[in-house]
């Protein structure tokens, strides 16, 4: 395969392939982060997670379309403020949803992988009769598009760097909001024992509409930054929802550093198989791989123990 | 010398073109003024047809991942039906539609299909998208003989005496694109990529054959499940190969993600190296992918918005009309406009809304009035149409720089491309 290649050539493409791996691990985290939120800090199976996203993809495609009607100056930093308004809606649909839906199913998981099931068609057919049935091109920044040479043959895409930063960020804030915050505190304490919790004064309604609220946020700040790389249409939050929960359920259900450790190793997984094989075998390599470590290790990669 | 036998040459078509023009109206005139035909007639088999009226079906999905494709065809669909009203129906009866939903869902399709031919009795069905789709609904027609009109350009191998197919079959669309590519591009080597299913895979089975006929190679060909939507590697993958045609057959939402990513790792399309060439981006893609990742790439077609013939200009100003300022017009939309004219042509030829008298009065039906330019149903139940090559622009829209010259004729079950 390589025979006919120079030694820079081949040097430069492995070293885009590490970033498309690289990049590829951000888009991970990124989408699975607020799942493993909720479905590892609460054990709701969220089968709506993909419309949180595609939510905070709409609105950055409404933001656009605001700032290029009546700010056409501030155009090139809409982002921003698109990403922070994402993370609004859907964190503010997501307690509306935990408050109507999720609080009555506690302790029934498959009833709650029935109902976040239904209010994923539900949400589909809003955006189709809001937006149409049609995709909507988000036009972006001019800055956010194209690619940096590194060296002639060497090209980061800049979407790529910017995914990547925005997931480091994130990542970041979310370990200082469970280590840190008191309200990260709280999470923990509920997840642990959560009748304990409750006896020593910790309201744990309260605790677990936040932590609902700020996995949906982040679906919809995920949901956001993918128009870069994406579509927005109103299915296309089916695209990202098979990855996501093979991401959390491989990585351990409880677990964030699992969910990190997870998502590392089936993006190079993939991404190594995609360069050498085709790329549906590469999907199935993938799966397999997984459903056959998942056998061996039903809990995942990571577990915290958890006194039930 | 030969100049001026191509001008008389050119006269003489003229003429011709103007007296094509002339004998439907002279036909035309006298059959408005006759008094409709009895219904018994017309319609001896028991269809929906009343004295003032004739039921048919128009049955996409509104609903479900395909209603961002299908979407366009039923308001084609309906257009050409008020159309066809407002000048007076056919055999003196107006048009009525049952709409069905399909809700992308291929087990749905042949249900209600049934429900359609079998409790409504409808003369004809305007339907379906995908491949899928059709091969769902396809017993349930020939087994109620009923008569479906099939918009979408698709893969071929296939048909039926109970189809009429107004998009073209694989091979019209691909070896002309590719003569194209090979003549004008000086291009040697292909990269092939698809999206995982029947028709991409078909198509480029295709592209390959007729490649290697040339005598020239492909240095790659890869697929990507439906709704992929990282394509970095692969985009490495063409980088390293170098190939100087990269031939596109991803669809849906992964046709997005692919078309963004491409950009965002700078392969430059308006700098043609490689040159990209797809048969799956319509102007309807187009909207969702954005102009600005598209621009530059060539797509190999037979219709696009930007024709200028008087036929698609008055087309696209009646669908703005009935559809809104914004709606961009794609391939498909169009092959399911002609959809009910064509019907309406069989009908009136054969005298009868009979399925079986429609079926034979079928091949040889010509369209003067299709917006792509003229059409004609061949023995095969295809059209014979001509084959475009646009380039994309930043607005969205092609510029349509190639056209072939005759009609190309529709072969479903090309020998030696199997």
């Amino acid at each position: 395969m390589f025979a006919d290649y120079s030694m820079v050539e081949l040097t430069s493409i492995f070293a885009m392939q590490g970033f498309a791996g690289l990049i590829l691990f951000s888009v991970f985290v990124l989408m699975a982060l607020g799942l493993a939120i909720i479905f590892g800090q609460m054990g709701v199976i969220n089968m709506a997670h993909g419309e949180f996203m595609i939510l905070g993809a709409y609105v950055t495609y409404l933001t656009s379309s605001v700032f290029s009607t009546y700010l056409p100056e501030y155009f090139g930093s809409y982002f921003f403020l698109a990403m922070a308004l994402a993370f609004c809606a859907s964190a503010g649909l997501g307690a509306l949803v935990e408050w109507g839906m999720i609080r009555h199913l506690y302790r029934r998981p498959l009833d709650t992988l029935l109902a976040t099931w239904g209010l994923s068609l539900i949400l589909q057919q809003i955006y189709r009769s809001v937006f149409g049935a049609r995709e909507v091109g988000v036009e972006l920044p001019e800055w956010s598009m194209g690619s940096i040479a590194l060296t002639d043959m060497i090209e980061v895409p800049i979407n790529g760097i910017f995914v990547m930063c925005l997931t480091i960020a994130i990542t970041f804030c979310v370990y200082l909001m469970m280590q840190r915050s008191s309200l990260g505190k709280q999470i923990r304490a509920v997840v642990q024992n959560r009748p304990m919790a409750g006896a020593v004064g910790i309201n744990t309604e309260k605790v677990d509409r936040h932590t609902f609220a700020i996995g949906c946020g982040i679906a919809g700040i995920a949901g956001s930054a993918f128009t870069m790389i994406g579509s927005t249409g109103p299915t296309a939050g089916q695209l990202y929802i098979v990855d996501t929960f093979l991401v959390v359920v491989f990585g351990g259900a409880a677990s964030l550093l699992g969910t990190i450790a997870s998502a590392f190793t089936i993006s190079q997984a993939q991404s190594t198989m995609e360069f050498f094989l085709s790329g549906s075998m590469a999907k199935v390599l993938t799966l397999l791989v997984v459903v056959g470590i998942l056998m061996i290790r039903p809990q995942g990669l990571f577990t915290i123990k958890v006194r039930k | 010398m030969s100049d001026r036998k191509t001008r008389s040459f050119e006269i003489l078509r003229r003429k011709l073109l103007v007296a094509s023009l002339l004998v439907p109206t002279v036909t035309l005139a006298p059959s408005l003024t006759w008094a409709a035909p009895k219904t018994a007639d017309i319609n001896s088999t028991g269809l929906a047809v009343t004295d003032k009226t004739v039921t048919v079906g128009i049955l996409h999905s509104v609903t479900g991942t395909m209603a961002i494709s299908e979407t366009g065809s039923v308001q084609a669909e309906k257009l050409a039906i008020e159309q066809i009203n407002a000048a007076g129906g056919v055999l003196g009866r107006k048009i009525e539609f049952i709409q069905e939903d399909g809700a992308s869902d291929w087990p749905t399709f042949a249900e209600k299909s049934k429900k359609l031919l079998v409790n409504d009795k409808v003369a004809a069905v305007f339907g379906c998208w995908t491949s899928a789709s059709r091969k769902a609904v396809l017993p349930v027609f020939e087994q109620y003989n009923g008569m479906l009109y099939y918009p979408t350009f698709y893969e071929g191998l296939e048909q039926s005496p109970n189809v009429i197919y107004t998009g073209q079959e694989a091979t019209q669309q691909i070896i002309a694109g590719i003569d194209w590519v090979v003549k004008n591009k000086g291009a040697k080597k292909f990269f092939l990529l698809g999206s995982d299913y029947i028709w991409p895979r078909t198509s480029n089975k295709i592209a390959r054959k007729h490649i290697e006929k040339l005598g020239l190679k492909v240095v790659g060909e890869e697929y990507y499940p439906l709704g992929h939507t990282q394509f970095n590697s692969v985009i490495n993958k063409i980088k390293l190969k170098k190939p100087d045609v990269l031939y596109a057959i991803v669809v849906g939402g992964s046709n997005v993600a692919f078309y963004k990513q491409l950009k965002a790792a700078g392969i430059d399309m308006t700098k043609e190296a490689p040159t990209v060439l797809t048969i799956s981006v319509t102007e309807d893609e187009i909207r969702g992918i954005g102009g600005e990742n598209i621009e530059g790439a060539y797509a190999a077609m037979k219709y696009f918005q930007s024709l200028t013939n008087s036929n698609n200009q008055e087309f696209v100003k009646a669908f703005k009309a009935r559809w809104g300022d914004d709606i961009v017009i794609g391939d498909v939309t169009q092959a399911a406009y002609l959809g009910p004219w064509l019907w309406k042509a069989a009908v009136e030829k054969a005298g009868s809304f009979d399925i079986d008298k429609v079926r034979a009065a079928s091949p040889g039906i010509e369209l003067m009035t299709a917006p792509e330019g003229y059409v004609r149903i061949h023995e095969n139940h295809h059209l014979w149409s001509k084959t475009r090559i646009g380039k994309a622009k930043r607005d969205g829209q092609y510029e349509i720089i190639y056209e072939t010259d005759d009609l190309i004729e529709p072969d479903p079950f090309p020998a030696g491309y199997q």
